[in-house]
């Protein structure tokens, strides 16, 4: 590159100019004009980023084997009125939270016994959340290693019916979840219990049945998540050690509801149906507040941006809306929808939709300005769950065995009090159900033929991965062509001066700098290296912090801070400042340059690698670090510039290096959203444990690419050229 | 009266029950026709069909046979068959609910789909190629896709661990055949009365379909061929269909009586939607029976004391549980050796007395709620998947003892005391499993397989030729109340075609086997009952206890079938790249191109200018720096921009008037 970076730049040599090879031409050309052409991709990036909701397309269920709703349902008001009489025993059971945490279970497992299936408990412990630095991306981190004291109390009991398909062959279970909290079951949870328990019953009649299905009543005492996640581990990674068998049969007497005349039901074993189709988890949500319609609200994202398949949600939508009219809610950020920006884009998106379509009647881009906000909205939240990589339910759980689950969470439009609603909510919702699992049971092979990757702008809209990424790679794109230009820059000035240089003095170590010249890149990349190490020594420290446990989130998020900075010296003691470079008759006022070029190398390889693992992570992180790569200058270089100048591009890098400082962008979009007064230092502490717990990649792109990145951005703008 | 002459019946039918019935020196060809009905634990009702054919040795009787179907004596002659076993099985057998120590049970309790075992005559080396068109021809016979078993992936020759001692024995299972219907018929045209006479007649298709569990085998027994020649029982076609079938749909909470709830009423009628019209003439007898099992018989006897029914060893002491809508002819008690105080009690009815006008529809009628369970084999053998994801997992086999609190046989759990059971299981190519990785959990505690294990017979996969085979004999201690074995895997790769239809629903592992030699899963009549009925007969023959563990499903790394089209596209682009550039090279002259590079320079295009007058700005660039910020207005030439705008202003101004 560099001696044709030369001819093509410096074309004053005496011999006639050798024209390059055409790819040549055109990535000299991009090089030279790398400014106007990084600006250009950026904001094409972000214009192809607000435009997202304008290119979503209606969903359709893409596998034709689903055929929802093309099934007369059979639930009927005799299973629902049965159902009722479920609700009205578990409210009724006007018990302790002690002997409710046994009764609840037995009066489940014993509708479940009477309705024909197969019955057991699954006891289990609840697990800490821990951090285990290396066990990132391994499903399980905890294998069962630990075994800590537990009472016999402690434990939580789900409860697990399972109907085997009459002519079915047993390869494959659908899963129907419904979390509730056995300590104290409110209404809502009951009225889930219920419905759950019509469409078993239902099931436990047809004949339709081809796949086995699983009724999961999860103990909720320690989180649904917990409880879900606890009874998946043991249905696919089971341990047949010694410890836990001991244990349970200590706990046996007490941690299990008495039975005496039912001989049915198993505590000890964990009952097998094949291999998982699809999961359902399913809520009811008492809100008291009144809409026109019963409301279905769907969660999809599980753990690192991983979604179901989008057929899963398309009939689940499309039997909701279609069949039993519910209104259907997907997770929008309300702040957003009151947001002026939002308003403005959207009106100018509608004015130029009208005047295309007046100018051809072909021409439908355009949308009305409500719908591109809560499309924006929409799409806005879609991404930032994934992006987060932390599960919005327990459905999260399914996708760390490749099962496709959802959770529907029905609230009805005004409050449950009396009877005959309650039969209508639950006659509709158990419909719903039962649709679902009818489609699911339809199905010959496993959900393959919809996207996996997408955005949801409405809960009948998505972005595929085709349309978003555009906006995903015009963002980056700039970054190797910045990359390479500052390079070959620095380069092409560093050999003016040598020559300049050899004219004026005696030619003496000639040959040694020219040797040194092509090889500085090294010391930029050895500080490029030690940042990016110390990167990896601040993700880890929070293992260290764990060993002392009474900490709050404040102290610990200061010690987090202290021990960073002090590592970062300590870094420094040994491996050098990144300023001291021995610059030998040298120019020292591109070094920057080089270190900016090496920063940006870096941050580009760091952004595709996470756009592999979770692709909405790579797509927030990059409308962050690409303008902080762009940006950058070093200020002292600055102020020789204009005025104007000056001012606009040490406001701009001022801001952005604030912007970028994780902790900071945290707290201030916490601030924005909630307001001022509940913002504390510990809080962003609190966040990112949350993110370890759920094993999510975004606090490796956290630690490993972004806050170097961050850090590199400060030594540039600091640098004392 | 009527006592003192059955009495007298039976003594002349001990008489004949001396003469040997079944060593066929009668010469003559036979069919005989039976069912048996029993009520399951769960309000179900387990009927078997058994239809029995037997011909004379050829040597004897020569090639022409009146009832003895054709087809059948031809694929025995032509594959030298000496046993061989075909089952369609749709559903599962509920182990635990309808029984697991049955002869029932052990014979014809099959995995999903078709199974086909088949030991055949001929010398070792032609035993492939005989097993290859003997699954061709029952293709065509019973319109399945027996034929896939041909491919040497599809089935395996086990060496002890299946069938005791036979060295030319094939099996190969397909687990996800469909079994209909179209199965049922050419198995019904095997009879010499079809489904037109007899008990078949009663085969309704919608009603035994709709049941819980049907299967339909075929089991053939020849001494026709090879070293048992000149034995005299000829060939035996043995044709068995068992159905589980829900006699009522009522809700179970209708019928309430104190708190329990009542067993359903059934009939024939109620069940099949059909009656028997009497039997079929060229059967030599046809007999219904109603088996009371051995758990419901002591357990209505605890009910019979409790209530205190007086005598019970009369026959009418099951009066006040349930009611026989006829009369059975006789009643036969099992001989009862080993198990407990009660023995089973069937109850025979001879349908030959009855004709059109005036059909024969048994019924049972329950009058008390009883609550029982069906024998159970010693231990529950199930099977399980564990990991996910496409790269490894590992197979699972566990053992439940099926007696809680004491082992299985209390008299026997002494110090010491083992109990024996092997396992067989066939695993596909594609799931490549280590069998080093074989682990032994006893009672949760894990084990040194050495301990366990008294032989092993490992036969490992060869990719895309044989499928891994895996025979064990295991010791466990009586007194054992798990045991798990497992074994790991990993999943391998296929070639794009051999990917079946419907790839995506994952693949395959056929059910493995497990037996437990110790135990005999016959039940013996008393000798003066036990006459002419092969399928008592059946019932008293060495029966080896078995079960078939679930069908399992690994899902594998499929492709994306649609992607031949983007590899063709994007194949056909590194080609014509790859071509253009390579008659590219050739073609030039690197001299000529210099020598015009030259005169171009001379001439200085438009291009060079504005790129020596952009790098020149460049550079400039870099010296004074304010002046940067306008450095890319040389490339939008102001006087060509205004020149397009208008031109477009223009036209987009004439199209929105024009409109």
């Amino acid at each position: 590159m560099k001696p044709r970076m030369m001819a093509g730049s410096s074309g004053d040599t005496k011999n006639p100019k050798i024209k390059p090879r055409p790819i040549v031409r055109i990535g000299i050309f991009l090089i030279s004009h790398s400014i106007v052409v990084s600006l250009l991709c950026f904001a094409a990036g972000i214009v192809a980023l607000i435009l997202l909701p304008l290119f979503a397309k209606n969903t359709y269920i893409s596998e034709n084997a689903l055929m929802p709703g093309s099934a007369n349902s059979m639930l009927s008001s005799q299973d629902v009125k049965e159902a009722n009489k479920l609700v009205k025993d578990i409210i009724g059971l006007k018990l302790s939270s002690e002997e409710a945490r046994i009764e609840i279970p037995r009066l489940i497992a014993q509708h479940m016994a009477d309705a024909g299936s197969e019955v057991y408990y699954h006891k289990f412990h609840p697990q800490m959340s821990q951090f285990y630095p290396l066990h990132f991306f391994s499903g399980s981190p905890n294998s069962g290693n630990i075994k800590e004291n537990h009472s016999c109390v402690s434990h939580a009991i789900n409860t697990v019916g399972i109907i085997r398909a009459p002519r079915g062959d047993g390869k494959e279970a659908i899963v129907l979840v419904t979390p509730y909290n056995s300590e104290k079951v409110e209404l809502g949870e009951a009225l889930s219990l219920a419905l759950a328990y019509s469409i078993f019953s239902l099931l436990t009649r047809v004949t339709w049945l081809a796949k086995d299905v699983i009724w999961l009543a999860a103990d909720a005492r320690y989180g649904e998540y917990a409880s879900v996640t606890a009874w998946l581990r043991d249905y696919h990674i089971p341990q047949f050690s010694a410890l836990e068998k001991l244990d349970a049969d200590i706990c046996f007497e007490s941690g299990y509801p008495h039975e005496q005349n039912e001989n049915q039901i198993r505590t000890d074993v964990i009952s097998r149906a094949g291999t998982m189709a699809a999961g359902l988890v399913f809520k009811v949500v008492d809100k008291h507040k009144e809409t026109d319609k019963d409301t279905l609200s769907i969660y999809a994202e599980a753990s690192n941006g991983q979604m179901p398949n989008l057929d899963l949600i398309n009939i689940v939508n499309y039997l909701a809306v279609h069949r039993q009219g519910l209104r259907v809610k997907v997770e929008k950020l309300y702040f957003l929808l009151d947001s002026v920006f939002l308003k403005i884009v959207g009106d100018v998106l509608e004015t130029i939709g009208k005047v295309a379509r007046s100018l051809n009647a072909r021409w439908e881009f355009g949308i009305p300005v409500a719908d591109y906000i809560d499309g924006a909205a929409t799409l806005a939240s879609s991404m930032y769950h994934q992006a987060l990589g932390v599960p919005t339910g327990s459905h999260g759980a399914f996708r760390d065995y490749q099962v496709d689950a959802i959770t529907l969470e029905i609230s009805p439009k005004v409050s449950l009090n009396n009877e005959v609603r309650i039969l209508e909510f639950l006659l509709r919702g158990g419909r719903l159900i039962e649709g679902t699992i009818r489609s699911v049971n339809n199905l010959l092979e496993k959900f393959h033929q919809s996207f996996f990757l997408y955005f949801l702008t409405s809960p009948s809209k998505f972005v595929s991965v085709g349309v978003y990424m555009i906006a995903f790679g015009l963002l980056v794109v700039p970054l190797p062509i910045i990359a390479a230009s500052l390079y070959c820059d620095a380069n092409v000035l560093d050999s003016h001066c040598i020559k300049e240089q050899q004219k004026s003095g005696p030619a003496s170590t000639n040959e040694a700098g020219i040797a040194f010249q092509s090889w500085r890149w090294l010391h930029a990349a050895k500080v490029v290296l030690v940042i990016h190490l110390w990167g990896a020594i601040v993700s880890l420290l929070p293992y260290l912090m764990y060993q002392f446990p009474e900490m709050t989130p404040t102290t610990s998020m200061l010690s987090w801070g202290l021990l960073s900075i002090a590592s970062l010296l300590f870094l420094h003691q040994i491996l050098g400042s990144p300023y001291s470079c021995v610059t030998v008759n040298q120019s020292p006022n591109r070094e920057w340059a080089v270190l900016k070029s090496m920063m940006i190398a870096a941050a580009g390889i760091g952004l595709g690698l996470m756009s592999i693992i979770n692709f909405a992570t790579a797509q927030i992180g990059a409308l962050l670090i690409v303008p902080m790569c762009l940006m950058v200058h070093p200020l002292k270089h600055v102020y020789r510039a204009g005025r104007l100048r000056t001012l606009a591009v040490t406001a701009c890098n001022i801001s952005l290096g604030f912007i970028g400082f994780p902790p900071a962008a945290f707290l201030f979009l916490k601030a924005y959203s909630e307001g001022l007064g509940s913002v504390s230092a510990g809080d962003f502490w609190n966040w990112v444990e949350s993110l370890w717990a759920w094993n999510s990649a975004t606090y490796l792109y956290l630690g490993l690419i972004h806050l170097p990145c961050w850090l590199l951005f400060m030594y540039v703008l600091l640098h004392p050229c | 009266m009527a006592f003192q002459w059955s009495v007298l019946y039976f003594l002349v039918l001990l008489q004949v029950s001396f003469t040997p019935i079944f060593a066929g020196s009668s010469g003559e060809e036979e069919f005989s026709e039976e069912l048996l009905l029993r009520p399951l634990p769960d309000r179900k009702v387990l009927a078997h069909f058994h239809f029995e054919s037997r011909a004379p040795p050829t040597e004897i009787y020569g090639h022409h046979h009146r009832l003895f179907p054709k087809a059948i004596y031809q694929l025995v002659q032509k594959f030298q068959i000496r046993e061989m076993e075909l089952s369609f099985t749709q559903g599962r057998w509920n182990y635990e609910r309808w029984g697991g120590f049955n002869p029932i049970t052990s014979a014809n309790a099959k995995p999903p789909g078709v199974e086909l075992w088949a030991i055949l005559d001929v010398p070792p080396d032609q035993v492939d190629a005989s097993w290859k068109n003997l699954t061709h021809t029952l293709s065509g016979l019973f319109c399945a896709s027996i034929n896939f078993l041909e491919s040497s992936t599809a089935y395996s020759s086990p060496d002890w661990a299946f069938q005791p001692s036979s060295r030319s024995l094939r099996y190969g299972a397909l687990p996800r055949e469909a079994v209909c219907t179209e199965n049922l018929t050419p198995w019904l045209k095997l009879l010499p009365c079809r489904d037109k006479a007899g008990l078949a007649a009663i085969l309704d298709r919608p009603s035994i379909y709709r049941g819980f569990y049907h299967s339909q085998r075929l089991r053939l027994t020849s001494t026709e061929v090879g070293s048992e020649k000149g034995m005299e029982s000829g060939i035996v076609l043995e044709q068995t269909l068992t159905i589980v079938l829900e006699p009522d749909a009522q809700r179970p909470n209708t019928n309430h009586l104190g708190g329990r709830v009542l067993q359903p009423s059934w009939s024939l009628r109620s069940i099949f939607g059909r009656e028997i019209s009497g039997r079929c003439v060229l059967a030599k007898y046809s007999t219904v029976f109603i088996e009371v099992e051995r758990n419901l018989v002591s357990e209505l006897k605890k009910l019979g004391r409790r209530r205190g029914v007086a005598e019970i060893a009369s026959d009418s002491w099951t009066d006040p549980f349930f009611d026989l809508s006829v009369t059975p002819d006789k009643t036969i008690k099992e001989m009862n050796v080993t198990h407990g105080d009660s023995s089973s009690i069937l109850y025979e009815f001879s349908t030959e007395k009855y004709l059109d006008y005036e059909p024969f529809d048994v019924g049972l009628t329950w009058k008390l709620p009883v609550v029982w369970s069906s024998p159970q084999a010693p231990f529950r053998a199930s099977r399980f998947l564990i990991g996910s994801g496409n790269q490894r997992g590992s197979i699972a086999i566990s053992l439940k003892s099926t007696e809680p609190g004491e082992g299985f046989m209390s008299d026997l759990a002494r110090e010491g005391c083992t109990v024996r059971v092997d396992v067989f299981q066939v695993v596909p190519w594609y799931v490549k499993v280590y069998f080093h990785t074989l682990q032994v959990f006893v009672d949760g505690r894990h084990r040194r397989v050495t301990d366990a294990l008294e032989k092993i017979h490992v036969s490992p996969s060869e990719d895309k030729v044989s499928p891994g085979l895996m025979e064990m004999v295991l010791r466990f201690p009586c007194s054992m109340k798990s045991a798990t074995l497992t074994i790991e895997f990993d999943k391998g790769f296929l070639h794009i075609d051999e990917y079946p239809p419907d790839a995506n629903q994952g693949f395959d592992i056929p059910s493995a086997v497990v037996r437990f030699p110790d135990f005999q899963a016959s039940t013996y009549y008393l000798k003066d009952n036990s006459r002419k009925s092969a399928l008592l007969s059946k019932f008293q023959e060495k029966n080896l206890l078995l079960s078939y563990t679930e069908i399992l499903l690994v899902p594998l790394a499929t492709p994306d079938f649609s992607m031949p089209y983007n590899v063709i596209t994007i194949t056909c682009t590194v080609f014509a790249l790859y071509f253009g550039s390579l008659l590219n090279v050739l073609r030039r002259r690197v001299g000529e191109e210099e020598r015009f590079l030259k005169e171009a320079s001379m001439r200085k295009g438009m291009l060079p200018q504005l790129l020596s007058k952009l790098s020149a700005k460049l550079r400039g660039k870099y010296k004074d720096s304010p002046q940067s910020s306008s450095s890319s207005s040389s490339l939008l030439n102001p006087k060509l921009m205004f020149k397009v705008a208008l031109v477009a202003g223009i036209a987009v101004g004439w199209h929105y008037y024009f409109e």
